[in-house]
């Protein structure tokens, strides 16, 4: 059993307090995903939960114990750092065999489960060399060997994939998600990339200023946030905010427009929208089609990029306000050209200015 | 091109010729020790005018060697001196290291202020604590093989035990701590490290460099020690090198033997040098830290 329950869970520092009071509840086997902007406190959470800081209020439980004043060892968590933090004094074997050695396991049982470890990360030929020989990703697989070679009940990752490459973040990114797959352990996964939040999360948790601002599945996340900052955060090319007039509400719909915007009928899913007041009109860049001949959008094109396989356009309205439009094929669009563009009203955001 | 390839060969030329000259300015002190160590009185000062001073000419001899080994048991200093460096050495490397490990990596009420303290007591120089110092180790008490006695005069303790810990050495270790990367000390941790553990298999293995600096500068200290040991060691048995000295400057100077005793003396801490030299580098190119 390794779920966790954090409950008004709050870190200060003197007078800054860092983490203002969060409740998360993370099942066994569960793949949780931190994710917010740098300073909002995700990674001092993860610290808290590994018994590196110590907690300010609140209670932590791991399995069915509180384990707020319990030291790091005590708790029964692995944690893969961003910088792998392997021993440079070591081998990779001795690396990976630490916690085992720490614990007084004897040889054989070391030498099969080093084995068994580096079987799963494909790293057999790399046991007996040192750290400073080794290349990033097998740095990175050297500090997943060492956490997974304890079989502890919770895993936890500090942004492991940042100092990677491009490609090879790809590939372990998937490893990762596969380990999951065959551990079944309780993961806690530290990024600031919403790709790696979207890929490898059965649950999100989006933090800001040290709150949690929405937690959920990836999709529900993106396809239904709670606020602004949640609905800005996830997605890439980051949602269009349009600043509307609320001209009429009618029950669960609010009619709205803009000097850009013909009037548009939004359902409310969230408080705060009133007739004749200001709202927030968020659009999906993929959820934009410029081909609608009974366009809502007007404006102009201010910039076309060509991907190949993808469109990105920059369009600005009338009402002077930038939009991005992402299209999933090639396309080209004059700069300057006028342009009108569709969307489903069903896939559009309306949150309180 | 070919202007710009004398120019770099005159640069490198000027720039050894300066290195040999700092080199030769340093190692002719040695040279003049050594070779007037086989002169005979007569010759050394004469010689000690010219060049001659330097070149193993006239008339060599191991005698000022066998006749320094009548006037004095220099056997004896130097085993006392051996003996007391090397256990302070080794004593203070552990405690200075493991306190400067507290001062770096662990949490503890007062720890600033502590360091603090022990910051401020490398301005106070040695003689100004000298005379309270004797008089404290005159006074200390000392469970031995004879049961309890009472002062440390005339020990090789008294020598000892004051010098294993000094604000310079913990200031090192905890100053080298402080750069090795943090998150290795707590990788170890919530792999179940306990304190003493990391400090020995994570710690330690990657400070070889401040192990070796701290030990050749403790090295020095306690090999050069002087005012300490003529005020606590009246007993030839506990007497070290350096004290022993004296027995050279007594009725009839004879500086052939003074300096025989003296190359005697230079050797331990040459080869001490040489050794932890090898130590050093091995370490630096083992470890690896960077990357």
């Amino acid at each position: 059993m390794a779920a966790i329950t954090l409950k008004g869970l709050k870190k200060s520092y003197g007078q800054a307090h860092v983490i203002k009071g969060v409740d998360i509840t993370i099942e066994d086997g569960e793949f949780v995903v931190f994710v917010g902007p740098s300073g909002c406190g995700k990674s001092t959470l993860l610290r808290m939960i590994a018994g590196l800081e110590d907690i300010s209020a609140g209670s932590l439980t791991i399995g069915d114990k509180v384990v707020n004043d319990l030291p790091p060892k005590d708790r029964g968590v692995a944690m893969v750092f961003q910088s792998y933090a392997i021993f440079p004094h070591m081998t990779v074997r001795e690396n990976v065999a630490f916690g085992l050695t720490i614990s007084g396991a004897s040889k054989e049982e070391k030498d099969a489960k080093v084995a068994e470890a580096a079987r799963i990360l494909q790293m057999e030929h790399l046991l007996d060399r040192r750290p400073s020989q080794l290349s990033g990703g097998q740095r990175q697989r050297v500090a997943i060997g060492r956490a997974i070679v304890r079989k502890p009940a919770v895993f936890l990752f500090d942004e492991p994939l940042s100092n990677l490459d491009a490609a090879l973040r790809m590939d372990m990114r998937m490893e990762i998600g596969k380990l999951h797959q065959q551990l079944g352990a309780t993961m806690i996964y530290v990024t600031h990339d919403q790709v790696e939040a979207m890929t490898l999360a059965d649950k999100i948790v989006v933090l800001k200023d040290g709150l949690v601002q929405q937690i959920g599945s990836p999709m529900d996340l993106y396809h239904r946030p709670d606020n602004v900052f949640v609905a800005g955060f996830l997605g890439s090319p980051s949602m269009n905010f349009l600043t509307v007039d609320v001209t009429e509400v009618s029950g669960t719909h609010a009619t709205v427009r803009n000097a850009a915007l013909d009037p548009t009928s939004i359902e409310i899913r969230h408080p705060g929208i009133v007739a004749g007041g200001k709202a927030k009109l968020g659009l999906r860049p993929q959820y934009l089609n410029p081909d609608d001949p009974a366009g809502r959008l007007h404006g102009r094109v201010a910039l076309t990029e060509r991907l190949g396989s993808e469109t990105v356009i920059e369009a600005t309205l009338t009402d002077g306000s930038n939009l991005i439009v992402a299209l999933a094929r090639d396309a080209h669009f004059p700069i300057g050209q006028d342009i009108s563009l569709g969307f489903d009203p069903d896939m559009a955001h309306l949150f309180a200015a | 091109m070919m202007q710009s390839n004398d120019n770099h060969g005159l640069r490198l030329f000027l720039r050894y010729l300066l290195l040999v000259l700092i080199a030769v300015m340093f190692a002719f002190p040695l040279v003049f020790m050594v070779m007037s160590s086989f002169k005979p009185d007569q010759q050394l000062l004469l010689d000690s005018g010219n060049v001659r001073a330097f070149l193993p000419v006239g008339d060599l001899s191991f005698n000022n060697y066998f006749e320094a080994f009548e006037r004095a048991p220099i056997g004896v200093f130097i085993f006392n001196s051996v003996l007391v460096t090397v256990v302070t050495v080794v004593l203070s490397l552990f405690l200075c290291s493991t306190a400067g490990f507290a001062f770096t990596f662990m949490e503890w009420r007062g720890r600033k202020l502590a360091f603090t303290i022990i910051l401020a007591t490398l301005i106070v120089p040695f003689e100004t604590i000298a005379i309270p110092l004797l008089l404290l180790a005159s006074k200390m008490p000392w469970i031995g093989f004879d049961g309890l006695t009472w002062g440390w005069l005339n020990s090789y303790r008294v020598q000892i035990i004051p010098f294993i810990a000094d604000g310079l050495t913990i200031y090192l270790f905890a100053q080298y701590f402080k750069d090795l990367p943090g998150e290795l000390i707590e990788a170890a941790r919530v792999e179940g490290a306990s304190w003493w553990q990391i400090y020995r298999k994570i710690v330690m293995p990657l400070s070889g460099p401040v192990l070796a600096t701290a030990a050749i500068l403790k090295f020095l200290v306690m090999y050069n020690q002087y005012l300490w040991p003529l005020m606590v060691v009246q007993q030839e048995e506990y007497r070290p090198v350096m004290v022993g000295l004296q027995y050279f400057f007594q009725l009839n100077i004879a500086w052939g033997e003074v300096m025989a005793y003296l190359s005697l003396i230079t050797i331990p801490v040459l080869a001490f040098y040489l050794y932890l030299q090898k130590a050093f580098i091995a370490s630096l190119a083992s470890t690896g830290v960077k990357g």
